[in-house]
């Protein structure tokens, strides 16, 4: 007591000093995410093996055919985890098998493999090589298989779990390879692996840094049966953890192969050249852009709990061969909602947007953003801290997947070479149903529908979106068999794939259209729904060069009704269409609502019916540019209104023929450009007027205005405005206090003066 | 030299001027906000992304909130063309969301030849005529 540092090392001689230090180093209290490795996203420096290897003759064609082989190997396991995978998540394609350097950087991923999965292993895996590899209680032994899904140590969200192993070559490792699935249940306070409901990290269920549960390349039954133990669904955990262990195994096995057919050296080379191949071709890709800086925003309406303005926040900066992106100025984080994402996996999934929408030739791995550097603000919605729940990062996550695309456009359109064309908005919200309960066999279990794989396409500059063509992380994954899953779950799908008309990004090109998803459940024991979205106030996914966003989504319910009692008895009242049924209310005695798109866990009768639509992608170009045949064949495949069709692309045509009139379309359209005219003012005169100096005093504002370094939080006499370098976390009062306070002021206010 | 910089602008290196590559019509110095030269019309995104359930019976339609978005729409003053759109809060500022180096554009261009309609890899016609080659 009393002393300070100083005093304590003044009093220290050099062999105590060194007893101290060796003393803290050997007994750390906790392993905790390290900063030195989730802070990194740049591929590592060669090692001196690599290093002599790349500096001497190599043989192009052995190079080829090691990347050959092993792309085969890794499309064989995506295929094998695919095929034997329990989770939906697997049966749909939410996985990848990948293999790394020996110092642990992404090297290649399996061609249809979710780039984001293995695009944050190299920091779980980094982390073992740092600090188990040495531990005299761990360390690290050939059949060692680690597995992990803690995002603080890098991952997307702890829905999704990795094997991870070394592959051992005479005695050293050589490389490592790794499995990942979108396993869904984790045992967190909703069920189904992605709770809105998170208030701390404590309910976000496993929460596992990279640990050792398998040795010989055997998983530890009594490890497993504690990770089975802590979800709702063991089966799920006992037969994913052995299906991500023997694709992990296969991939050893045809490294190997490679091993001895091509030598030790070929297999480095190759791994190692994936990886600086890559780098060198974006750094000369960036050079072809222009030097300049584009700024673009996004906002968010919610955080599943409550309706708030989110502000996402995003400057890109080229320079030569230089890209900064810049999100500061965006919220700060929430230390009670679930929203929030660590910088690491905001890094991956931008990067992974390039190989999605921007460079979808390069090779797939992180070697594509070593070239780029981010600034954040620490404590904020982007850049979370330590303790902030973020299992629902997909929140922010899914706009990083469109809004760099947004911004590189306005960078690429002027370079000389194309790599793929100009592409707006994909969907970027995880509609979908969450589910728990328990099955028509009896057994507990709690995951998603594959419908989160469904998001419309964006419209590229040369052609419409493609409809419900896949998830905006990835372009291989589908949306399910629905007799497989009614066998399996007691979820009934009453309209499937029914295309979500007028509920599109219109433009020049369109983007693809979403569809509805009409469900209720049928023999459960207990049964409930949750699904995890925002966008239901302010659109999710922005147009591009004057193309219009994709719309909002609202929730619709059918309550207190069994629908099959209905459709047994008066089967005409039941419209398979989302808007006739909520517009008519034909059924009698039925509750109907409409909702925002994020909604906690909620127990369901049978026969109760919850509709929802996959949202499509954002619009390109001016909607009176659109070739007035594309209107028609719209009309012609119901896609879209009469009114749309005239009031939007101002097309004029027989209605019953569906006969274009091509003069009397030229006039109207050419009459809708004076009447923009006529009504547009001038930039400064429509700033002075309309500009506010700071967000809407009662609007929840998070984020910064005009200004980044000052970032606001909240609204009316309870805002606050904190600086850049100061940001703190915001915590939000429980939705349900809040609406008991609404009611005790109406209720005070309607009884006063009644003594 | 003018390079397209988007579907409807392109920077006019000579006269370092901001141009509608519809019309022509110059816009604004390119070393400026472009927007600065076009006209500005807060839309109702209701009129865009029309309600499509009943209002009076929901306070959710498929339809934004205007108090929660704003529509931005810029057009060319010469031709109407509907040059970008910016979705947004009510009040808050617009994005000057294009600022480039024009001196280091000039000498970027300065041993490229002019720009031509460039080569989408995935366009609908270049994948038949690919396929057409392949075809056995």
């Amino acid at each position: 007591m009393g002393h300070t540092d100083n005093q304590m090392k003044a009093a220290l001689s050099a062999d105590e000093q060194a007893l101290l230090d060796t003393f803290l180093e050997e007994n750390s209290l906790f392993y905790g995410p390290d900063p030195a490795i989730m802070r990194d996203h740049h591929i590592g420096p060669r090692t001196e093996v690599e290093d002599a290897l790349l500096n001497s003759e190599l043989d192009p064609h052995a190079l080829n055919l090691v990347r050959g082989r092993l792309h085969a190997a890794l499309d064989e396991t995506y295929d094998m985890v695919e095929q034997m995978g329990t989770a939906p998540g697997a049966k749909w394609g939410d996985l990848v098998t990948a293999v790394y350097t020996a110092t642990g950087d992404l090297s290649s991923i399996s061609p249809k493999g979710v780039v984001v999965f293995s695009g944050v292993c190299h920091y779980p895996l980094k982390f073992i090589a740092k600090y188990w590899a040495h531990d005299p209680t761990v360390g690290l032994r050939e059949g060692d298989g680690f597995i992990h899904n803690d995002s603080r140590y890098g991952n997307i969200h702890n829905t999704d779990q990795s094997m991870i192993m070394p592959v051992f070559h005479e005695g050293e490792v050589i490389c490592w390879v790794s499995s990942t699935i979108h396993e869904g249940e984790n045992g967190a306070c909703e069920p189904g692996g992605m709770p809105a409901a998170a208030e701390s990290k404590w309910d976000e269920g496993l929460k596992m840094p990279p640990f050792r549960i398998v040795e010989n390349n055997q998983v530890r039954r009594d490890l497993l049966t504690f990770l089975q133990n802590s979800v709702r669904d063991p089966k799920l955990q006992y037969e994913d953890v052995k299906v991500k262990l023997h694709a992990c195994l296969r991939l050893i096995e045809r490294i190997r192969s490679v091993i001895a057919e091509y030598g030790k050296e070929n297999l480095i080379a190759c791994l190692r050249k994936n990886i600086e191949d890559v780098d060198v071709e974006v750094r000369r890709r960036i050079r072809e852009m222009p030097d300049g800086t584009v700024r673009t925003h996004a906002f968010i309406d919610g955080t599943l709990r409550e309706n708030v303005l989110i502000k996402y926040n995003l400057t890109v900066t080229v320079k030569g061969e230089h890209m900064i992106l810049d999100v500061r100025g965006s919220s700060p984080e929430f230390t009670n909602r679930s929203i929030n994402t660590t910088l690491a996996s905001l890094k991956t999934c931008i990067a992974t947007a390039y190989l999605l929408y921007i460079w979808p030739d390069l090779p797939h791995n992180m070697a594509c953003f070593s070239a780029v550097e981010v600034l954040s603000d620490e404590n904020s919605l982007l850049d979370s801290s330590f303790d902030a729940p973020n299992c629902m990062s997909l929140i922010p996550l899914f706009k990083s997947f469109t809004l760099p695309t947004i911004a590189l456009a306005k960078f690429m359109y002027s370079c000389p070479t194309r790599y793929t064309a100009i592409y707006s908005s994909h969907f970027n919200q995880p509609y979908t149903f969450i589910y728990g309960g328990v099955t028509q066999h009896g057994e507990v279990t709690g995951n998603f529908c594959a419908d989160i794989n469904g998001n419309g396409g964006g419209a590229r500059e040369n052609r419409d979106g493609e409809h419900a063509v896949a998830p905006c992380f990835g372009y291989m994954c589908d949306t399910g068999e629905q007799e497989l899953i009614e066998e399996e779950l007691p979820v009934l799908r009453l309209v499937a794939q029914h295309l979500t008309k007028d509920r599109v990004g219109f433009g020049k090109y369109r983007g693809g259209l979403g569809y509805e998803q009409l469900i209720t459940s049928r023999d459960a024991g207990f049964w409930g729904f949750m699904t995890g979205g925002t966008g239901s106030l302010h659109p999710s996914a922005y147009g591009l060069f004057g193309g219009y966003a994709s719309p909002v989504y609202t929730l619709c319910k059918i309550r207190e009704v069994n629908v099959f009692d209905t459709l047994k008895t008066d089967p005409r009242s039941f419209k398979f269409d989302l808007v006739e049924l909520m517009n008519e209310q034909a059924i009698p005695g039925a509750k109907y609502g409409a909702y925002d798109m994020g909604m906690t866990f909620e127990p369901v009768q049978e026969g109760e019916v919850y509709m929802i639509c996959q949202g499509a992608g954002a619009g390109y170009g001016d909607v009176l540019d659109r070739d007035p045949n594309l209107v028609i064949r719209d009309l012609e495949e119901d896609l879209i209104s009469h009114e749309t069709a005239r009031a939007l692309y101002h097309v004029v045509y027989d209605t019953d023929s569906l006969v274009l009139d091509v003069e009397a379309t030229r006039a109207a359209r050419a009459a809708e450009r004076e009447s923009r005219k006529r009504r547009g003012k001038p930039f400064d005169e429509f700033v002075a007027e309309w500009v506010r100096p700071e967000p809407p005093e009662d609007l929840p504002y998070y984020g910064s205005w005009d200004d980044p370094t000052r970032i606001y939080a909240g609204q009316g006499a309870g805002r606050v405005v904190m600086q850049r370098g100061a940001v703190q976390g915001v915590m939000m009062p429980n939705p349900k206090d809040v609406r008991i306070a609404e009611l005790e002021a109406q209720l005070a206010a309607a009884t006063a003066g009644r003594g | 030299m003018k390079i397209p910089m988007t579907e409807y602008l392109a920077i006019d290196l000579d006269r370092e001027m901001w141009e509608c590559r519809c019309c022509g019509h110059v816009i604004q110095s390119a070393r400026e906000n472009y927007k600065k030269g076009l006209l500005v019309y807060d839309r109702n995104p209701r009129e865009i992304h029309k309600p499509l359930l009943d209002t009076t019976k929901y306070q959710r339609s498929f339809a934004p909130d205007p108090a929660w978005c704003a529509l931005l729409e810029y057009y060319c003053p010469s031709c109407g063309t509907l040059v970008e759109t910016e979705y947004t809060v009510p009040g808050h500022p617009p994005l000057h969301d294009m600022e480039f180096d024009i001196d280091a554009l000039r000498a970027q261009w300065k041993d490229r030849p002019a720009p031509a309609s460039v080569e989408i890899p995935d366009d609908d016609e270049r994948i038949r005529k690919l396929r057409e080659t392949h075809a056995h």
